[in-house]
């Protein structure tokens, strides 16, 4: 049967659907009770699956955290809330030093399939620490996979995908893309569903290889629609760790170009990471250096001025420029 | 909600009961005259003011956010009125009542929820540390600041003292634990200013804690006491006199603010998911700002014109916040770039001045937003 959700509904569907799957999928967090989260992602699941499996904790993220490593070890799959990406913080040790490195530290004797929910990314007018973009801390944290969605039908699976691996994923949201619609058979096997370690060709194109993720998926797809006389290949990301080079490479080897666009500052960044292995892989292919179109290094500013900030329609395009200058 | 009927128990300082009827406290002697108690009075109406102003200007899109102080007046003014010009407070986000009493202009709250700012005043010119939003980082910062005074022989006679606000929410955080325990193991000049307005967003009480927050303070090894959050009088006496064994060498005490947060948690909030307005009845009687205007009333210490006089000067004063909101201009876009560093910053430098030529080219253009 087809619905049609928000990237938020889908979400919320993905989790009904693995708690009614799997009686040791457990939810927790601040506000994911009654209130249904900050961004009413969990709405509903209290009431039907009760206080016991819809957890409100104490407002404590390493302790979100590290009792989700506890019940992991001992056979639930609890899939953490952080209520915004600035949040997560307080619980980087539990992630970092404990989360990430338990199943190698057992030499795969120990289980670690926690799900850790952010809902990241600007362009919300937010207040500070509601609006980051941190995913290159957790790729650059071996043992960790990262994944993230650009649309409602990845939304629904993915999270169903990421509460099934055993190993600790960490989800992030694009808020200010919650209420973006699709249609989504909410009926398909879980099987049948791409995988989320796959990128995705989310348009075709034949001169240049725009690679997004996440909320920047919208805008370079807005931005392969405004050329009109260059033909831009969008891949859709998705995870993030580990990223599907496979994927992009085969695309920039028929393009011969690349541009990178993320919300998170430039250095550093997963687009710095892409440049790098895409011109060892396919050096001879590119017509021009890989380009990255990102934040800037600063803090993120205060709302008023964050449509500067964040990458946007015409940055991107401008970035697109710059890769055709060659 | 059992814990929520104890502030009926024995140890809430109180000294003004909700009809305002004033009793003396053996512990906690209140020394303060008629004009004083007067101006309590007035900073509750103007607070509020500003506060519902505020909260209007969110609705009509002039904020991006804001979160209310309404119902906790009193604890905000009692304390803040407590500290002295050279005593340091760390607030949270909430602490609009603090700011004022440190001469924080309310131009200056209201540029950080309008997006303007991240900041918003010199911390160091007003006493008064910038807003914290990620939930208890502030009380390790106070600690370290009251470490800090205690190094610098500020502590005796004419010392000062540090003051940290936090919700019942932050007490769950290790930060907030971690404090309590720097603190006491240093004997620490500091005041932790816990306002229990028993929610966090929409977890109550029972989520945070299973024993009264004030008594926390004992198993760290310092003094708890819990306070009527509601009684402008009972916060101001008991705060100077936890300043006071503060800066005289006595270490750490937390006050436990017994409150309640009348408004939403933020602009952003749906309280009726999770409060029943039985609630929100229960605790206007014990309104703040009813019970200091009965108490002026009865003992005489206000007449009408005084209360003509706030009301008067309280609508002049939303007119100007109003104003000052409204004609807030946006910061330069290079602003992003400001202050990132101390140290002169190459790298920085050079993304500043491209994005000065990128900003340059559209006006070369003459195009709104480029191609
Ligand atoms: C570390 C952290 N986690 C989560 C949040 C989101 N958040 C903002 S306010 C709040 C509730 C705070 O409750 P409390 O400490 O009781 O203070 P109150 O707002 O009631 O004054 C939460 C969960 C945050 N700001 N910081």
């Amino acid at each position: 049967m087809s619905t049609n959700l928000t990237i938020g509904k889908g979400i919320n569907a993905g989790l009904r659907r693995a708690m009614e799957a799997d009686p040791k999928v457990l939810i927790m967090g601040e506000d994911v009770g009654k209130l249904g989260g900050v961004f009413r992602v969990t709405d509903g699941l209290h009431k039907d699956f009760g206080a016991d499996r819809v957890i409100d904790t104490p407002l404590a993220e390493s302790g979100i955290i590290g009792t989700a490593i506890g019940l992991a070890l001992r056979g639930y799959r609890p899939v953490c809330e952080i209520q915004f990406d600035g949040f997560f913080f307080p619980a980087a040790n539990q992630t970092f030093s404990q989360l990430a490195k338990m199943r190698r530290r057992s030499a795969g004797k120990l289980k670690l399939p926690v799900v850790i929910r952010i809902p990241y990314g600007g362009g919300i007018g937010a207040v500070e620490h509601h609006s980051e973009s941190p995913e290159a801390y957790f790729t650059h944290t071996a043992g960790l996979r990262a994944v993230t969605v650009a649309n409602a039908v990845d939304a629904y699976w993915m999270i169903q995908q990421a509460i099934a691996s055993d190993d600790p994923v960490i989800f992030f949201e694009p808020k200010r893309r919650y209420y973006e619609k699709a249609e989504v058979d909410t009926e398909a096997p879980l099987h049948a569903a791409a995988p989320m370690g796959g990128a995705r060709i989310a348009r075709p194109g034949t001169d240049a290889t725009l690679v997004a993720y996440g909320p920047m998926v919208k805008t370079a797809l807005q931005a392969a629609a405004a050329e009109t006389e260059r033909s831009i290949e969008v891949v859709d990301l998705r995870s993030l760790a580990p990223v599907d080079y496979d994927t992009v490479v085969e695309s920039v080897k028929r393009t011969g170009r690349l541009i990178v666009t993320h919300e998170a500052p430039l250095t550093g960044g997963l687009g710095s990471e892409l440049a790098a292995r895409v011109t060892e892989e396919c050096f001879y292919h590119l017509e021009s250096p890989v380009i990255r179109v990102a934040a800037f290094d600063t803090p993120y500013p205060q709302s008023r001025l964050e449509e500067h900030y964040l990458p946007d329609l015409d940055r991107v395009l401008d970035g697109v420029d710059r890769a055709f200058a060659y | 909600m059992s814990d929520n009927t104890a502030h009926e128990e024995p140890e809430l300082v109180q000294l003004l009961t909700p009809e305002g009827v004033f009793t003396e406290h053996p512990d906690y002697p209140l020394d303060i005259d008629p004009e004083e108690v007067r101006g309590l009075y007035r900073d509750l109406v103007l607070v509020r003011r500003v506060d519902q102003e505020a909260v209007a200007l969110q609705r009509q899109g002039e904020l991006g956010l804001w979160a209310s102080l309404l119902g906790q007046e009193a604890a905000q003014i009692g304390s803040g009125r407590a500290l002295r010009p050279d005593d340091m407070a760390f607030p949270s986000y909430r602490e609009h009542g603090v700011a004022w009493c440190r001469g924080i202009q309310p131009r200056e709250l209201l540029g950080m929820f309008r997006g303007v700012t991240n900041g918003g005043w010199d911390p160091n010119e007003h006493g008064f540390h910038l807003y914290t939003i990620v939930i208890g980082s502030q009380a390790l910062h106070a600690t370290g600041y009251a470490m800090g005074v205690q190094r610098d022989g500020s502590v005796g006679e004419n010392g000062s003292a540090v003051i940290s606000y936090f919700g019942d929410g932050a007490t769950s955080q290790g930060d907030t634990n971690e404090a309590f325990n720097f603190a006491a193991v240093n004997n620490a000049p500091v005041v932790f200013f816990c306002q229990n307005n028993q929610w966090a967003i929409s977890e109550p009480l029972e989520r945070q804690s299973r024993v009264p927050l004030y008594k926390r303070a004992s198993g760290f090894g310092f003094p708890g006491v819990r306070v009527d959050g509601n009684d402008v009088l009972a916060c101001l006496a008991v705060t100077r006199s936890a300043l006071n064994n503060a800066r005289e060498g006595q270490g750490p005490t937390l006050i436990e603010a017994f409150t309640y947060r009348m408004g939403a948690h933020t602009t952003n909030d749906d309280p009726s998911r999770y409060r029943v307005a039985a609630e929100l009845e229960e605790w206007e009687r014990k309104d703040p700002i009813l019970r200091m205007r009965a108490y002026l009333e009865n003992e005489g210490l206000a007449d009408d014109a005084f209360f003509a006089q706030v009301e008067t000067e309280s609508d002049r004063l939303a007119e100007r916040v109003r104003h000052e909101c409204r004609t807030m201009s946006d910061p330069d876009p290079l602003d992003i770039f400001a202050e990132v560093y101390a140290e002169p910053n190459v790298h920085i430098d050079r993304q500043r001045a491209e994005f000065a030529d990128y900003l340059a080219s559209f006006e070369d253009s003459g195009a709104e937003g480029g191609r």
